[in-house]
C-alpha cells in the first residue's frame, strides 16, 4: 500500500481546455478519499493522472515515494476499476483475472494463488469459465473488480464503478466496498458524481469545480463547515438553502437583511467578531433544509411563509415554502413527519443561530471567523 | 518551486507517438511508392514528347504542348461528352432503382438475407463478366433481347445493337445499373436503417401518409447516404473502363468510348506516352475536382473523424 | 409501410431480384446449351443439356492457369494489405500523433487516384524491373488500392473497439504491441475477414493493370483470360459464358456465405449517417 501526491498538477488540453488546475492533494497510506463534483469538474482527470492514462502539462505525481510523473500506467502498480468495467469479451472472468498476471510473467501456481481466492470472496467461482457478455451487470462489476484485486497494487482508482448499476445493487455493492477497504486496508481513490456516495464511502472526500481542488476533508467537516458556497451547495440532499442579502451593524452585533425575501434575523456575537468590518458587496446565508425550523402554530418568533407544497417522505417531510415573493420554492425545510403542516397554510419559520453559515456574494468563500459550533 | 517535467519522462504520449508513425509507415512507404510516384511521374511525362514509337525522337520538353492539343482533339471532347452522358445516366437509374430497392428491402422479411446476398452478386462479379454476360444478352442472333423484343412484336427484325450509337448505349448503361443498383442499395438501406421508427410512427399518429412520409421524412434523413452515395457513384462512373472495352470496345468505331478507354489507347495501342500522360493528369484532376467539390460543397466528412 | 402498399412492394421487389438473377440464370442455361441450338433457337428453357463447354474450357483453352494465376495474385495481395494495413489502421484508429486525420486523408485520396492515371508509369516501372507479366508486377500495382481500401475499411472497424479496453489492459501491465496483438486483433478478427473478402473480391475483379502488365496466358489473370476469348469462326458464346459461370461461382459463394458481413463492412466506413 502506499500514499498518493499530487503535486501541483495541472493538466491543459491541446484545444485550450484545463482540466486540471495546481492540485495538491495527499491521499494517505490506506485512505479511501473520494473525488466528487458535477461533470466537467477535473475529477477523472484527476484519477486518470494517478492512473497515468494522463500525463499532467505540470506539476508531479508520486505514488509511493517514488515520482511516477513520467511513468505510463505499466510502470505504475496501480489498478483501476472502469466505469464500463472494459472487460476484455473474448476471454472468459478466469482469463480475464489473470491476464495482469499472465502479462508479468508469473507462474500458471501463482496465478491461481492469487485468482481463486479472490474468485471466491467476490461469488465469481461458478462463473469462471463464461464470457462477459453471459454475465449480468453485477457479476461484471465484480469481475473487474476481481481484476484488480488479484493485482495486489499499491493503490485502487475507482472510476464511477458503480453508476451502471441500478439503485438496490448500488447501495448493496457501496457497503461491500466499504467492508473490502476495511478488510484490505488498501489505498483507495474513489471518483463519483453522486454526493451521497461520496459522504457515505470516503474517509476524506474532495470536491472539484472546474479543475480547482474547493475542499478536501472528512465528510462531516465537509456537511458542517463546507469552506465555500459551491461545496455548501453540492453537498447535502436536498441542497441548502441560500438567501442574498447584506449585513446590518445591529448595536454590538450584526443583523442580515434578506435582499428579496423577508428574510431577516439578528446574527449571534459568536457568528461574527464584533471588531469585524462590514464585508464590501453582499452576503449569502445558508441553512440546511433539516435545519430550518417551521412553527404551524405562530407562536414562533421567526417570520412568516406559506407552505406551498408538502412531499412525505416516510420519517420525515419535505416542505417547499413560499417567502414573499412568487417563488413556491423559496425555502425548503425537512420536518419531522410527526409535524401537520397544510399546504397554503402559514408558517413560522426560524434559523437557529448554530445552523447558519455566512458566505461572501462576491466569491462565495466562507465569512465565519471561528466555527458555527 | 514547480519543476518542469523532463522532456524524455513523456511517458505515454512520446511511446503512443513513435509507435503511431512506425505502424503507418510501412502502408505510407508502399502507398507512396506506387501511387504517389507514378503519379508525380505522369505529370512530368505529361511536359514532354515522349512517343515510344518514335524513339529517335527523344524525350524533350514541351511545356503545355500537349494540354493545348488535347483542347483542340475532337476525340477527347467527345469522349468527355460520351462519359459524361454515361456517368449522368447511370448513377440517375441507379439511385431511383436503389432508392426503391432500399426501400422495399427495409421491412424484415423471412429470406430478406438471401435477397440480399442474390441482390449482391452482380455487384461482386467481375466487371468483364458482367459486360460479356451482357453482351451475349443483346447479341444479334443468339441474344435473348432480340428474341423477347421481336417474340413480343415490338421489333420487326432483330436490330444488331451494337452497330449503331444509340443503340449500343442501351446495353452499356443497363449492364452498368444491373451491375451497381445493389451497391447503391445497400448504402441505402444502411442508411434507411439509421432512421428511427418512432418518427415515422409519429408522423403517422399526426396523419401523414406514406408519400408524405416519404417525401418530409425519409428523403431529408437519407441525404447524407445519397451524398455517399452520389460521391462514389460518380467517382467511379466517371472512370469506367473494363464495363466499355469489353461491351463495345469503344464502337461503333469511338462511339462510346469513354475518357478513360481514349487515355488506354493513346497509351498502350498507340504508345503516345506523352500526350497519353496529359491525358491521364486530366483525368486525375476532373475526378480529383469532382471530389472536392462533393466533400467541400456538401459537406461531407468521410473520414468519420467526427461523431466517433 | 401500410398493409395496403406491402403485397405491391414484395411483389416489385420479387420482380426486381428476378431481373437481376435472370443473366446469370441465362448464362447457366446457355453454358449448358450446344453451340449450334443458341444461335438458331434461343429459349428460355434448356432442351438438352451438354457440358461440351466447360470441358473444352479446361482441354483445349487450359482454363485452370488464369484460376491460378488469379488465386495466387489476389490471395497474396490480400494476405499482404490486410496485414501492413491492419498495422496503419490501429495507428490512425487509435493512437494520437500529429497529422494522422491527414495521412488517412491522403490515404481516401488515392483511391480516388483513376487507375489509367498512373497505368503508364507503372509499365514503365515494371518494364525497367523486368517484372512484366510476373506474379509480383500484378500484386505491386495492386496495392495502389488493396492497401487504401484495407485501412479504410479496418479504419472503421477499430474505432468501433472501445477506448478503454485498450486502458484496462495498460493498467494491467500490458504495452502498447502486446494491447495490440492480445486484446485488439483478436476482437478486430471480423473486421479483418470481412476486410479480406472484400479485398479478396476487389483483386479477383480487377482488370486493366491485369490486362496492361501481363502478356500471355501463363500470368494472365481469369477476368483478362475471359476477355480475350477468340472462336475460330464465331465468337465462342459457350465457352465464354462456361468461363464466365466458373469465375462467378466463387465469389457468389463467398457473398452468399458472408453476405451480413460484407454489407456491415461496406457501410461502416461509408455511412455515419
Amino acid at each position: 500500500m502506499a500514499r498518493i501526491v499530487l503535486d501541483r498538477v495541472s493538466k491543459a488540453y491541446p484545444n485550450g481546455h484545463i482540466a486540471s488546475r495546481d492540485l495538491e492533494l495527499e491521499i494517505a497510506d490506506g485512505e479511501f478519499l473520494v473525488l466528487v463534483g458535477p461533470s466537467g469538474c477535473g475529477k477523472s482527470t484527476a484519477l486518470r493522472l494517478i492512473a497515468g492514462l494522463e500525463t499532467p502539462t505540470s506539476g508531479r505525481v508520486l505514488i509511493g515515494e517514488r515520482d511516477v510523473t513520467g511513468l505510463p500506467p505499466q510502470d505504475r502498480d496501480v489498478a483501476m476499476v472502469f466505469q464500463s468495467y472494459a472487460l476484455y469479451p473474448h476471454m472468459t472472468v478466469r482469463e480475464n483475472l489473470a491476464f495482469g498476471l499472465r502479462i508479468r510473467k508469473m507462474t500458471r501456481d501463482e496465478i491461481d494463488r492469487r485468482v481463486e481466492p479472490v474468485a471466491g470472496i467476490l461469488g465469481l467461482a461458478s462463473v469462471m469459465d463464461r464470457k462477459p457478455a453471459h454475465l449480468s451487470g453485477g457479476q461484471r462489476q465484480r469481475v473487474a473488480l476481481g481484476r484488480a484485486l488479484v493485482r495486489e497494487p499499491q493503490a485502487f482508482l475507482f472510476d464511477e464503478p458503480l453508476s451502471n448499476l441500478d439503485a438496490k445493487l448500488r447501495i448493496e455493492t457501496r457497503a461491500e466496498l466499504a467492508r473490502l477497504h476495511k478488510r484490505l486496508g488498501a489505498t483507495m481513490v474513489y471518483v463519483t458524481h453522486d454526493q451521497e456516495e461520496a459522504m457515505t464511502l470516503g474517509d476524506r472526500v474532495a470536491v472539484l469545480k472546474d479543475g480547482l481542488l474547493q475542499q478536501v476533508a472528512p465528510p462531516m467537516e465537509l456537511y458542517r463547515r463546507p469552506v465555500n458556497r459551491f461545496v455548501a451547495g453540492f453537498i447535502g440532499s436536498p441542497a441548502m438553502n441560500f438567501f442574498e442579502g447584506a449585513l446590518e451593524r445591529s448595536g454590538t452585533g450584526w443583523r442580515f437583511c434578506g435582499r428579496d425575501s423577508s428574510v431577516s434575523l439578528a446574527l449571534p456575537a459568536e457568528l461574527l467578531p464584533a471588531g469585524e468590518a462590514r464585508p464590501d458587496g453582499g452576503t449569502t446565508l445558508g441553512i440546511r433544509p433539516p435545519d430550518v425550523r417551521l412553527d404551524p402554530t405562530g407562536r414562533s418568533s421567526g417570520w412568516p411563509a406559506r407552505v406551498s407544497v408538502v412531499e412525505p417522505i416516510g420519517s420525515t417531510q419535505i416542505v417547499h415554502c413560499a417567502l414573499d415573493g412568487d417563488d413556491p420554492s423559496a425555502l425548503i425545510a425537512v420536518v419531522p413527519a410527526e409535524l401537520h403542516l397544510e399546504e397554503d397554510s402559514t408558517v413560522g419559520v426560524e434559523f437557529p443561530p448554530e445552523a447558519i453559515h455566512l458566505f461572501r456574494s462576491e466569491d462565495g468563500a466562507r465569512l465565519q471567523a471561528r466555527p458555527a459550533e | 518551486m514547480r519543476r518542469p517535467v523532463a522532456p524524455r519522462q513523456r511517458g505515454i504520449e512520446i511511446e503512443e507517438r513513435r509507435l503511431g508513425w512506425l505502424l503507418v509507415a510501412p502502408a505510407l512507404v508502399v502507398i507512396a511508392g506506387i501511387a504517389l510516384f507514378p503519379l508525380v511521374w505522369t505529370v512530368w511525362e505529361s511536359i514532354h514528347l515522349h512517343d515510344l514509337r518514335m524513339p529517335w525522337r527523344g524525350r524533350p520538353f514541351v511545356g503545355l504542348e500537349n494540354y493545348v492539343a488535347i483542347a483542340g482533339d475532337r476525340r477527347f471532347w467527345a469522349s468527355m461528352g460520351h462519359t459524361v452522358f454515361f456517368t449522368g445516366t447511370s448513377i440517375t437509374l441507379e439511385l431511383l432503382l436503389g432508392l426503391f430497392l432500399a426501400l422495399a428491402m427495409n421491412r424484415s422479411f423471412r429470406g430478406r438475407g438471401l435477397v440480399r446476398a442474390a441482390v449482391l452478386v452482380p455487384w461482386a462479379i467481375p466487371t468483364v463478366v458482367a459486360a460479356l454476360l451482357w453482351r451475349f444478352l443483346f447479341d444479334t442472333e443468339a441474344g435473348i433481347a432480340n428474341a423477347l423484343l421481336v417474340g413480343a412484336g415490338v421489333l420487326e427484325e432483330p436490330i444488331v445493337w451494337f452497330i449503331r450509337a444509340a443503340t449500343a448505349w442501351v446495353p452499356v448503361i443497363l449492364a452498368d445499373v444491373w451491375k451497381t443498383t445493389p451497391f447503391v442499395a445497400l448504402l441505402l438501406l444502411a442508411g434507411l436503417q439509421n432512421i428511427d421508427e418512432s418518427l415515422y410512427e409519429a408522423a403517422s399518429v399526426d396523419g401523414a401518409g406514406p408519400w408524405w412520409q416519404l417525401r418530409y421524412v425519409t428523403l431529408p434523413l437519407l441525404k447524407p447516404a445519397i451524398l455517399v452515395v452520389l460521391i462514389f457513384r460518380t467517382l467511379d462512373a466517371f472512370r469506367v473502363f473494363d464495363l466499355i472495352y469489353v461491351l463495345t470496345g469503344g464502337g461503333p468505331g469511338t462511339a462510346t468510348e469513354p475518357i478513360a478507354l481514349y487515355t488506354f489507347n493513346v497509351l498502350l495501342q498507340n504508345l503516345q506516352f506523352g500526350y497519353g500522360s496529359a491525358l491521364s493528369v486530366i483525368v486525375f484532376l476532373v475526378t480529383f475536382g469532382i471530389a472536392v467539390l462533393y466533400i467541400k460543397g456538401l459537406r461531407v466528412d468521410l473520414t468519420g473523424a467526427r461523431g466517433r | 409501410m401500410s398493409s395496403r402498399t406491402r403485397p405491391l412492394a414484395v411483389g416489385a421487389l420479387g420482380l426486381l431480384v428476378a431481373a437481376i438473377a435472370f443473366p446469370f440464370y441465362w448464362a447457366v442455361v446457355a453454358s449448358l446449351t450446344p453451340e449450334a441450338t443458341l444461335f438458331r433457337a434461343p429459349s428460355l428453357w434448356p432442351r438438352e443439356i451438354i457440358f461440351d463447354h466447360y470441358r473444352a474450357l479446361f482441354d483445349e483453352r487450359a482454363f485452370w492457369l488464369p484460376i491460378r494465376n488469379s488465386l495466387i495474385v489476389a490471395g497474396l495481395t490480400t494476405i499482404f494489405c490486410v496485414a501492413v494495413g491492419s498495422f496503419a489502421a490501429y495507428a490512425i484508429a487509435r493512437l494520437r500523433f500529429r497529422g494522422q486525420s491527414a495521412i488517412l486523408g491522403f490515404i481516401l485520396a488515392v483511391t480516388m487516384f483513376p487507375q489509367i492515371s498512373i497505368v503508364s508509369p507503372l509499365y514503365l516501372m515494371l518494364r525497367a524491373l523486368g517484372l512484366i507479366n510476373t506474379f509480383p508486377g500484378l500484386i505491386l500495382p495492386y496495392m495502389t488500392f488493396a492497401m487504401p481500401l484495407t485501412v479504410w475499411l479496418l479504419v472503421g472497424f477499430f474505432r468501433q473497439l472501445p477506448r478503454d479496453l485498450e486502458e484496462a489492459a495498460f493498467m494491467d501491465g500490458a504495452s502498447r504491441w502486446q494491447t495490440f496483438v492480445r486484446v485488439m486483433l483478436p476482437l478486430a478478427t471480423p473486421g479483418l475477414a470481412t476486410t479480406g473478402i472484400l479485398t479478396f473480391i476487389y483483386c479477383w475483379n480487377e482488370f486493366l493493370f491485369a490486362l496492361s502488365f501481363t502478356l500471355g496466358p501463363e500470368r494472365q489473370t481469369v477476368p483478362v483470360a475471359i476477355a480475350l476469348f477468340r472462336g475460330q469462326y464465331q465468337v465462342p458464346w459457350g465457352e465464354i459464358l462456361a468461363a464466365a459461370v466458373i469465375a462467378t461461382a466463387p465469389v457468389a459463394a463467398l457473398v452468399l456465405a458472408f453476405q451480413r458481413r460484407i454489407v456491415q463492412g461496406l457501410t461502416a466506413g461509408a455511412v455515419k449517417g
